[in-house]
């Protein structure tokens, strides 16, 4: 019998043990070969390296929560960049509001893109962002609400399949035409920036980067025991089988609906989580972000990966964010072309991923269901 | 319906809390007839699929039902579980139950069960957790993600799979199941919701003769603790499991009896088995 504690569901799994080593090594020795070795040493681990590494790890949240809802639950979402960007935003808006009256203009409340648009006062729904519990309050919050009213309408209509991709495609391209109005209230298309302090520590310097990394490193595992909790337990199974035979799980008396409603509004809150830890640490979010292609890019760390496995999701969006910073930096003109011979190639040849490609080596297939169909 | 309980309703649809439903009513079987149906007519563009057609099915009975293609075995299964409404006639379970003022998934609470001929199992799913996604109990998102299934369940869980004989595969891929056994899978998930009716449609296309032969046994284990109605082609399985056979002819019945006496019948030797 399969016992069903937590403890030993994390650890049922060779790929996740791997995931939480190497997670865990990182957190512990990248801080201190950034702040124990000294400059200019063969070890010294730069700020610009580790604050990368750290935005590698918010891609890895982001990248587990498209799994959970296309991996497991079979929903192909095009749009998780958007929950991504408005939890960004909302810690924006806090740290923007943190800056005071330090701004170019000097002014003690209204953020400088408001001066300089010759704003007066605060929009009302700037209220509340000069308190950081308020803002990672919305930072969950406001995803999550946007997912839950957009899977309502779309799930409770039995829109699937390719046409909900496309509707999450117009969802986020909506939402950035309307950040990149300047009368939105957002920084219009400049986003907002020049950040200098989190919770009154100067966020340039190393103690508060490193903080930053730690953060990331937390919610990732967090968001990787939450997720792991949800597929292995006995929701986890019904979510399965409505991504592999949606009607005859409905047929078998469950609310699919509900299922995939409470699904996607949850990925969607990590999404938001993971955006709030990457705006502090690249300084700066703006409507960029929300880029169709922005979306589509998260869907192929997942594919490239290997989905429905968490670890998988992980590992692709490392492996496709450190090949991007490679290409972007070597030979900028060939990346797109680089990502879309990826994802071709894993497609047709890798139908699993890079941790199927793993499994085939390495031992015999799982005994218990987690494989998608290939 | 006032106000407060419309939105508890759609509460309760939306965000799938709430006390899960009642229990079904038991079905009233006292005058002996679990399904009642009277005179049923369907017509599909002025052809007859069913023609006044009158059947009872007995408590615990298992029933086979025969008949040449067309002869309205699917529809009369279709209206049985809410699929097809008829034109006229009545259907009954038990002595209370109008199954034609509810919907499938009504009937299907009510305990009516249904295999259709093509096995449907979650071939990505253990056999035990195919099992336990049809368990009978409460399936709202929140019960299932924070309660595992409760001992009862579980027991239930075992002795289906020890009526389908599938324990040895209980953590096997159903994918990787044969057909029979998917077959079985399925008429085991339908156990799982305990229902009182099973209407099992060709259980035994495509099966070995082995295959046919545990099927046999695995019906005839059925009848008493539920009624089971098997609509089949299979003379030779017919023969091996039915006490009474119910022939139908272009929509209405035809015939009924022991399958010796259907065998020597004239009018069903003369449309069916004499061919």
């Amino acid at each position: 019998m399969r016992s069903n504690t937590l403890f030993s569901v994390l650890l049922g799994d060779r790929g996740t043990k791997i995931f939480f080593a190497v997670l865990l090594i990182t957190t512990a020795i990248a801080p201190l070969l950034h702040l124990a070795m000294p400059e200019g040493s063969a070890l010294h681990l730069s700020s610009y390296t580790m604050t990368l590494i750290g935005k590698y790890m918010t891609y890895a949240l982001l990248a587990i929560a498209v799994d959970l809802v296309w991996g497991y639950c079979g929903i192909l979402s095009l749009g998780h960049a958007a929950f991504f960007a408005l939890g960004g935003y909302a810690m924006g808006m806090y740290l923007m509001r943190q800056i005071g009256p330090r701004g170019v203009y000097g002014h003690p409340v209204l953020p400088d893109f408001m001066v300089f648009l010759n704003w007066t006062e605060l929009p009302w729904f700037w209220y509340g962002f000069d308190m950081f519990w308020f803002a990672a309050l919305m930072v969950m919050f406001v995803p999550g609400v946007l997912a839950f009213a957009f899977g309502w309408l779309a799930f409770r209509s039995r829109v699937t399949g390719v046409y909900l991709s496309i509707i999450t495609q117009a969802l986020t391209y909506a939402l950035m035409l309307a950040f990149f109005r300047n009368n939105m209230g957002f920084g219009g298309n400049n986003g907002l920036t020049d950040f200098k302090e989190i919770l009154g520590f100067d966020m340039h310097s190393s103690a508060t980067r490193i903080a930053l990394f730690v953060a990331s490193a937390v919610a990732l595992a967090l968001g990787y025991i939450a997720c792991k909790y949800i597929a292995h337990s006995r929701a986890g199974r019904v979510i399965q089988a409505v991504r592999d035979a949606e009607s005859r799980t409905r047929f078998i008396g469950y609310r699919v609906e509900s299922y995939k409603l409470w699904i996607f509004a949850f990925s969607a809150v990590l999404a938001g989580i993971a955006g709030a830890l990457y705006v502090p640490q690249v300084g700066i979010i703006n409507p960029s972000e929300f880029q169709p292609i922005n979306s589509i890019e998260i869907v192929i760390w997942v594919a490239v990966g290997g989905r429905g496995t968490l670890y998988g999701a992980v590992a692709g969006a490392v492996l496709v964010n450190y090949a991007k910073t490679y290409f972007t930096a070597a030979m900028p003109e060939f990346w797109l072309y680089a990502l879309g011979a990826m994802f071709v190639f894993v497609t047709l040849f890798l139908p699993r991923g890079v941790v199927g490609l793993g499994d085939r080596f390495l031992k015999k297939p799982e005994r218990v269901a987690e494989a998608v169909p290939a | 319906m006032n106000a407060a309980t419309a939105i508890r309703n759609g509460w309760q649809k939306v965000f799938g809390t709430g006390a899960r439903s009642e229990r079904p009513p038991a079905i009233d079987t006292s005058h002996g007839p679990i399904l009642y149906l009277e005179d049923i007519t369907v017509s599909f563009d002025g052809f007859k699929a069913l023609n006044a057609l009158t059947l009872y099915i007995d408590a615990g009975e298992l029933r086979c039902i025969i008949g040449p293609n067309g002869a309205g075995k699917t529809t009369m299964m279709d209206v049985i579980t809410g699929k097809t409404r008829p034109d006229c006639g009545s259907a009954w379970f038990g002595q209370t139950t109008d199954l034609l003022a509810m919907t499938e998934p009504e009937i299907a609470q009510a305990g009516i069960g249904r295999k259709f001929q093509k096995p449907t199992v979650f071939e990505h799913h253990t056999v035990f957790q195919n099992l336990e996604l049809a368990a009978a109990g409460e399936k709202s998102v929140w019960a299932t993600l924070l309660k595992p299934l409760s001992a009862t369940q579980r027991e239930l869980v075992d002795s289906v799979l020890e009526t389908i004989r599938l324990q040895d595969t209980r953590s096997m891929l159903a994918g990787a199941l044969s057909h029979g056994q998917k077959q079985w899978l399925e008429i085991g998930m339908l156990l799982m919701q305990d229902p009182q009716l099973l209407l099992v449609d060709e259980p035994v296309a495509g099966m070995t003769p082995q295959e046919v032969e545990r099927t046999a046994e695995l019906l005839l284990s059925l009848a008493g603790k539920h009624s089971v109605v098997v609509v089949e082609h299979d003379m030779a399985f017919v023969r091996s499991i039915a006490k009474k056979v119910t022939v139908l002819h272009e929509g209405h019945v035809l015939a009924e009896g022991t399958i010796d006496e259907m065998q020597s019948h004239p009018r069903v030797v003369e449309v069916y088995l004499g061919e």
